[in-house]
């Protein structure tokens, strides 16, 4: 499918390598130059977390509520259905009336899996 | 249509006649590379300047207008302001995660933005798994968010990165599904395939409803995955402050800043990709002399042009809709978004089976 590799770099990895660091060497120069023309002051306030000009109470790392944990769980069942539907995507019309028959059944089960948690009232924020 | 490729061509074959192959290609990555900068950079301080006088325009204001003619002048300001503030040191937060957090954010994102279709013979990164990459990598701009509030030792960022967390993870499904949409009627993940399957007509109107379904489900999961919008609530600043980024200052806030813009690019730049045929011009079946014209505008013109079009959409919404709230938000992705994307999903593998699309 690959008609104009650009510059005729065949290697995507390499590629996707250069882009990399790239992204790193964005973060790394402009702090440099921050650094090199950035006024530094000292002041023991200035280190203190923010929050509204009174010192903080209590540890700021810990316990949340539980429901992010358990949207991340829902998230990561459907996240899983996603990484196996692609490639069946991709070939769907390749693999006709059995690949559709073995994917609705996969599928089947996600919605059921869905229906228990909205009928187990998983998805409500409480 | 114009093709880039006798471009980089010419650069390929007259750096090989001067130098070993090897070196040939390390400078050409760094061509990429510096390429990629500068692009990156400008185009985050063009969205700037947009999306400030779009959202001056919608609530009747002038927006910048002193800096330079117009204001055009006035990201580079911002930009150079940015830089000249000082990076305040903190006392108890983890330094490690603290400066790593920006990295993943900026990596994230120029990753994806690799990906893009930039113009005909302009594919950066093209592997056969495309579109699927991109998702991927994508979503390491979440795991920097996240440990931005946590190592911040603050109550606001840990609140404001945990919002942003379960929302950028729900909203990845609706994104994931529709994308899975339209890889089931382009047959390909490979980007430069998606492109050349539109040759003949844009998936939007190729795959008429599900196509229009799923575009819609991505403009709306593309604006929450961005954080922006009705669904800016991790940095919601009448409760918490700025969210995840309340602790960095000077250029490390910056990143998360630009960011934030070229996310926006990113997403607009996938939906022009997926349903407005990346830098394919709009084609019409039967409309011969029609193309033809169309052929004539480059196609770098065509994909920053649909991507910034949808962008407006998006900042639109933006200076539209008041804030969501936390459980409208969830319930917005679990109990409609998602079941009509499933739906959708199976609507558009019974259209592509009876061979309804056009």
């Amino acid at each position: 499918m690959i008609t104009s590799a650009i510059f005729g770099i065949e290697n995507n990895g390499l590629l996707a390598l250069t882009a990399l660091l790239t992204g790193v060497a964005l973060v790394f120069l402009a702090l440099w130059i921050a650094k090199l023309i950035s006024p530094r002051s000292f002041n023991p306030q200035k280190g203190e977390a923010y929050e509204c000009g009174i010192p903080t109470r209590g540890e700021s790392m810990s316990q949340f509520k539980v429901g992010y944990y358990l949207f991340a769980i829902l998230f990561l069942m459907f996240d899983v259905e996603t990484v196996f539907l692609f490639p069946w995507a991709v070939r769907m019309r390749e693999l006709g009336t059995d690949g559709l028959l073995s994917i609705a059944v996969f599928f089947g089960v996600l919605v059921l899996g869905l229906v228990y948690a909205w009928r187990k009232g998983a998805l409500e924020w409480k | 249509m114009q093709d880039f490729s006798f471009l980089t061509t010419w650069v390929d074959n007259s750096l090989r006649s001067i130098m070993p192959g090897w070196l040939s290609v390390t400078v050409e990555c760094l061509l990429i590379g510096v390429g990629l900068l500068l692009v990156y950079a400008l185009l985050a301080l063009f969205y700037i300047y947009y999306e400030r006088k779009l959202c001056a325009a919608f609530q009747c204001r002038l927006g910048p207008n002193r800096v330079g003619p117009w204001g055009l002048l006035q990201s580079f300001a911002d930009m150079f302001k940015m830089l000249i503030k000082e990076i305040i040191r903190l006392n108890h937060i983890d330094r490690f995660l603290f400066a790593l957090a920006p990295y993943l954010v900026i990596i994230a994102s120029m990753l994806a933005f690799a990906v893009l279709p930039w113009g005909k013979g302009l594919q950066i990164i093209d592997f056969n798994i495309g579109i699927f990459f991109l998702i991927a990598v994508s979503s390491i701009g979440v795991l920097g968010i996240l440990l931005a509030g946590w190592s911040s030792n603050n109550k606001f960022t840990l609140i404001g990165s945990l919002r942003s967390g379960a929302q950028m993870v729900s909203y990845e499904l609706s994104i994931g599904l529709s994308v899975i949409t339209m890889v089931c009627l382009a047959g390909t993940m490979s980007v430069e395939g998606i492109v050349n399957e539109q040759a003949d007509l844009w998936f939007i109107f190729k795959g008429h409803v599900p196509a229009l379904v799923a575009f819609v489900i991505y403009m709306i999961a593309g604006t929450a995955e961005t954080n922006r919008g009705p669904f800016d609530l991790p940095e919601a600043e009448s409760e918490l402050t700025a969210g995840y980024h309340t602790e960095y200052s000077g250029m490390h806030f910056g990143f998360f800043y630009l960011a934030e813009y070229l996310n926006l690019f990113i997403v607009s730049g996938v939906a022009s990709l997926l349903f407005l045929g990346g830098w394919m011009p709009l084609h019409i079946p039967g409309w011969e002399a029609f193309n033809h014209i169309m052929d004539f505008i480059p196609s770098v013109v065509w994909f920053i042009g649909k991507a910034i079009l949808l962008s407006f959409v998006i900042i639109w919404f933006k200076w539209t809709y008041p804030r969501l709230r936390i459980d409208q938000l969830l319930a917005l992705e679990w109990k409609y978004l998602l079941p009509i994307n499933l739906v959708n999903l199976v609507l558009m593998v019974l259209i592509i089976v009876n061979n309804w699309h056009f």
